[in-house]
């Protein structure tokens, strides 16, 4: 009886097999034969047309259904291939012989297989991509971030292939045997002891690292000898506005209240620090002298982002924030350094600011002191006269023209530092 | 504890499961049975996630060509899309809308509300919530949450488009933005009931951990998937009411004149009169939430990894107290790292410094977990199940992310790389693809639970090496993107020269993240088509210990047909030496397992101490009577 009905089991699986082996068969034949006979018109079409005018596939290519039945297409050998897999296994089984295929192996090779490939494209990856990135700090302060950035980059990537390296080779060594047992091994203080502390001292360091350097960065002591120069960007959906300090190195007040479509910025010319302040079309920026940046926006959040000096900060409504960097290398310098002549500086906008956001760009341009003292004299003052007018302030011949107001440097700094310190007074 | 004990009859929940009449609506719509809402989560998490999913590779599209148009997203699209070409405040809608969907709607409650509502009834013992009706609540707000959300696509000024961080001004004007007019009403909204939803939930699972355990059933018993659902719930409750508060006061700014965020603000000429608010203040607000918001997200995803690594590497879990006092590291240190999100946003330098030192500090639990993971691993014998494959991603995912973590939690190279393509690859290794790994991982796993039959596993693979190889081809030079200053939340690259390099890349990254998308499709059919059709599984597919395993295959409220099962030991004895089979379930009596018992089992139990040492000596003289 028992015998009986497990030879009809297997007639039947037989059957079920040999049914399915058809189907398979059909199906490939089907698919094979209609690939031809596509093939065989396509090529008799063709034949037909090709001396009238090629087949213009470009609307196909574009059509969405194309794409969908290459989908389908492909979902339809997986299937095919699923069912086959299936076949084999129960003929296998049928056979009793042990399981088909062993899919432990196959995953465990797999992940084997992936760790060096993956290896491998993390290599490429730092090579290729990575001199893809941007070049030097062009900055004191980004110098430092340059280091600190390689000192994690190295720390980081150990750790990253080390941990692969046993996560993958794991998978591979350990796969499922019947003919083992797993080793029982539920804890060791020791170990947990020290994947605790190494981690903890390594992070310590960077944190110290980066701690120092963030410091170094925000906290500045002025020196009085080498003042910064006083630049303020304001932003608005989707621009930027540079105004300099002019002459008395200091920016004078404004008031949202003030913004008109003539006084955009809203300067409050009851401020004798606004009269002489310049507006600018782009950032010039004296090499190895210190600025500082004041960001304010008129509408809504912004970034400052100059990523060539390592430089970011949000400009807030309501709010004016501070950065302070020296910039190191000029952009002819960083032309040639790049070798790429047409290499700028730019300062863009990285927070989410509207549709706009993509396209809200500035240039800067780091000279020398003797180019930059020349471009500052050209500089048109923010006042003119037709906010004279409005401001009820005396007129001037020519206001666009502050070539004659430009003074030495070296006076200048001096007329800084005392307007510097009636600012600080007031 | 007693440890070697007989069943006693002890009985507190004797309840009779007369089969009162269950209507469709009952059982399918208004189910109190914490299984069926976990199902409703689940598969509402699942359309929501293709949704989003459908949103990323539209703007995929547009980052990769610019120039093309697509005349088929006209035909979807309408006026979002003219000319077959997406239009730029509508990529930032699609933006704001995939990350929201993803992170609140897929990864919190598609994961927590799926996980912790199937598992923390049946892995801790108990026939279902403490609040069922609570819990039922609990899902059908997250529903009208989605439908709210989903429901902004079809109004005339479209979604929310401010980013999913929805920062004021932006977000509040809708002169700045189209999307911030009835869009960004609806996002609100739509958010308040997410939140009560989860609050819910999570309230439902502290209670449910804390008072319903089974006899035996102690703290230090549960397996690590309760432990890190129970952690999750408790930041949740912590952290979610402060979004709503911020969320109101936004509410307030938008549509009362009030100016907590607002201040000195000039659209185009227009002054508006808003005075002595800050926009940072929303920062503060929002991050508060936000960043234990991401461990809400991986936390169930570790926890899930834990225990499916574990069940398949036949080893009991590295560390058990270890990986638990890691758990509740992350959750108390992810309550005072938020300002990390806010180094360049102008806040004071000092607080930069405070959060950078307790953003580093967090590393150390991840750390500690990851090597866990990997010393589980170490002369396991390791079945490569569907989960267990993804268990794996995930942990190479945690790794990846976790590393660049490192970088971006340090406030000085956060300067330059912050609100870059740098921060997108970190935070879509670690929290997108570790966490949906997770969840993938639990749902292969827990299926047969779930439906009562198993997943094709071969389609399971392909959808892993598929969409495991294609995440790390989307992902990882999305880094060097950041690397060379190009911000995230960019429409095209067209604008800027520099910028032109990485075409090439966004092209090659487009096509990965469609072929992963499609990848999704395997799993799809998998997983609908083995509700109806797969095989039917059998009482303990994965041979695991936990108690869920014990319950039958069919469903039936209240979980257990008779008496809730004891437990005796912790659920890690994979592999046990002594014991015959690799695993002993938690119901296994001591008493049973005289072969395989260690003195440490006993905790300090010396009568079962001694009689464990009476049975080794009389086993040692039967040895020995044997040999002679």
């Amino acid at each position: 009886m028992e015998v009986q009905r497990t030879t009809f089991k297997k007639m039947s699986l037989r059957k079920f097999i040999s049914n399915k082996t058809m189907a398979v068969l059909a199906v490939l034949l089907t698919a094979f034969a209609n690939t031809s006979a596509f093939a065989q018109e396509a090529a008799a079409g063709a034949a037909a047309t090709a001396a009238a005018k090629p087949v213009d596939m470009e609307p196909i290519y574009k059509s969405a259904i194309f794409y969908a039945l290459l989908f389908l297409l492909l979902c339809l050998f997986i299937a095919i291939v699923g069912k086959a897999l299936r076949v084999y296994e129960l003929t296998r089984e049928a056979q009793d012989k042990p399981m088909g295929i062993n899919w432990n192996a196959i995953n465990g090779s797999l992940f084997a297989l992936f760790l060096i490939v993956g290896l491998y494209g993390v290599y490429w990856e730092y090579t290729v991509h990575g001199n893809m990135i941007l070049p030097e700090a062009a900055s004191e302060h980004g110098k430092k971030i340059d280091n600190m950035f390689n000192i994690t980059l190295i720390i980081t990537t150990i750790v990253f292939v080390l941990t692969h390296i046993f996560l993958f080779t794991f998978s591979y060594f350990y796969k499922h045997s019947g003919k083992r047992k797993a080793y029982y091994y539920p804890h060791n203080n020791t170990l947990e002891k020290i994947w605790t502390f190494i981690p903890a001292l390594v992070l310590t360091v960077l944190v110290l690292m980066g701690f120092l350097t963030w410091r170094s960065i925000f906290y500045k002591v002025e020196d009085p000898n080498n003042k910064p120069i006083n630049i303020e960007i304001t932003s608005q959906q989707f621009a930027w506005t540079i105004r300099y300090a002019g002459k008395d190195g200091v920016v004078g007040r404004k008031n949202f209240k003030l913004i008109t479509g003539l006084n955009g910025l809203g300067v409050d010319f009851k401020d004798k620090n606004a009269m002489d302040d310049l507006l600018a079309d782009e950032m010039v920026i004296p090499v190895n002298k210190p600025v500082k940046l004041i960001l304010t926006s008129k509408d809504v959040l912004h970034s400052f982002y100059m990523p060539n000096f390592r430089v970011q900060l949000n400009t807030v409504p309501g709010m004016a924030s501070f950065f302070e960097f020296t910039p190191t290398i000029t952009t002819a310098e960083m032309q040639v350094k790049t070798g790429d002549p047409s290499f700028k500086y730019l300062f863009y906008c990285s927070k989410i600011c509207g549709s706009g956001h993509y396209n809200m760009q500035k240039t800067v341009r780091v000279v020398s002191q003797e180019e930059y003292n020349a471009w500052i004299a050209k500089q048109p003052t923010y006042l003119t006269n037709d906010l004279r007018k409005q401001f009820g302030l005396p007129l001037v011949a020519d206001p666009a023209a502050p070539a004659a107001t430009a003074a030495e440097p070296a006076a200048k700094d001096t007329a800084a530092v005392k307007t510097n310190q009636l600012a600080l007074k007031k | 504890m007693s440890t070697i004990t007989l069943h006693d009859t002890h009985n507190h929940d004797d309840h009779a499961h007369g089969h009162h009449k269950e209507t469709f609506l009952t059982k399918y719509v208004f189910s109190q049975d914490h299984k069926m809402i976990a199902k409703q989560f689940l598969i509402t998490g699942i359309i929501m996630a293709v949704i989003a999913m459908g949103l990323s590779i539209l703007f995929r599209l547009q980052l990769a060509w610019p120039d093309k148009s697509f005349p088929i997203l006209e035909t979807f699209l309408g006026r979002w899309a003219e000319g077959g070409r997406i239009r730029p405040d509508f990529y930032l809608a699609l933006v704001t809308i995939h990350g929201t969907i993803m992170v609140f709607f897929v990864l919190t409650a598609g994961l927590s509300g799926t996980f912790s509502n199937l598992l923390i009834p049946l892995q801790i013992g108990a026939r279902d919530m403490a609040s069922p009706f609570l819990n039922m609540l609990s899902y059908w707000f997250f529903f009208t949450a989605c439908v709210i959300m989903m429901s902004s696509f079809f109004i005339q000024t479209g979604p929310a488009s401010a980013g999913w961080t929805v920062y004021p001004p932006l977000s509040a004007l809708p002169k700045a933005i189209d999307g911030s007019g009835l869009g960004m009403t609806l996002w609100l909204v739509s958010m308040i009931c997410f939140v009560a939803s989860s609050l819910m939930g999570g309230i439902n699972y502290v209670s449910t951990v804390l008072n319903m355990r089974t006899k035996g059933m102690d703290l230090w018993k549960m397996p690590l998937t309760i432990w890190a659902f129970f952690l999750t719930a408790i930041l949740g409750i912590l952290s979610f009411p402060v979004l709503v508060a911020g969320v109101v006061l936004l509410i307030f700014d938008r549509s009362f004149g009030t100016s907590f965020y607002l201040s000195d603000i000039v659209i185009g000429t227009q002054v508006l009169p808003n005075e002595g608010g800050s926009p940072i203040l929303w920062q503060h607000l929002f991050w508060f939430l936000g960043h234990p918001e991401v461990y809400i997200v991986i936390m169930p995803a570790l926890g899930i990894s834990s225990e499916v690594i574990s069940i398949n590497a036949r080893k009991p879990i590295f560390g058990y107290h270890a990986m638990i006092y890691s758990l509740i590291g992350i959750t108390v240190l992810s309550f005072i790292v938020w300002g990390h999100h806010m180094f360049v946003t102008g806040m004071n330098p000092l607080l930069g410094g405070v959060f950078m030192i307790t953003t580093l500090i967090i590393a150390v639990p991840s750390a500690v977990k990851t090597f866990n993971y990997l010393a589980t691993l170490w002369r396991g014998n390791i079945r490569f199940t569907p989960a267990m494959l993804f268990a794996i991603g995930l942990v190479s995912f945690f790794i990846s992310g976790g590393l660049t973590g490192i970088f971006l939690g340090n406030a000085s190279l956060d300067i330059n790389l912050h609100d870059t393509y740098f921060v997108v690859a970190h935070f879509h290794l670690v929290m997108g693809s570790a966490a949906i790994f997770g969840m993938l991982a639990g749902v292969y796993h827990w299926y047969p639970k779930m439906f009562g039959r198993m997943m094709n596993a071969k389609l399971g693979y392909l959808h892993f090496w598929v969409t495991f190889i294609c995440a790390y081809l989307v992902f990882f030079p999305l880094h060097f993107l950041g690397l060379d200053g190009v911000p995230r939340r960019y429409y095209a690259f067209t604008e800027f020269e520099f910028m032109q390099k990485w075409v090439t890349v966004n092209i090659f990254v487009t096509w990965s993240a469609i072929i992963a998308a499609l990848a999704q499709v395997a799993f799809l059919f998998n997983f609908f088509y083995s509700i109806f059709k797969g095989k039917k599984a059998p009482q303990n597919p994965w041979e695991a210990n936990t108690l869920e395993w014990t319950t039958p295959v069919e469903h039936l409220h209240g979980n257990w047909p008779g008496e809730i099962p004891t437990v005796y030991r912790w659920p890690y004895d994979y592999s046990k030496p002594g014991a015959d089979a690799d695993f002993i379930p938690q119901t296994v009596p001591f008493s049973q397992t005289m072969s395989s018992n260690m003195p440490h089992d006993f905790e300090g139990n010396t009568e079962a101490e001694r009689i464990q040492n009476d049975w080794n000596l009389k086993q040692q003289s039967l040895e020995k009577s044997k040999q002679d």
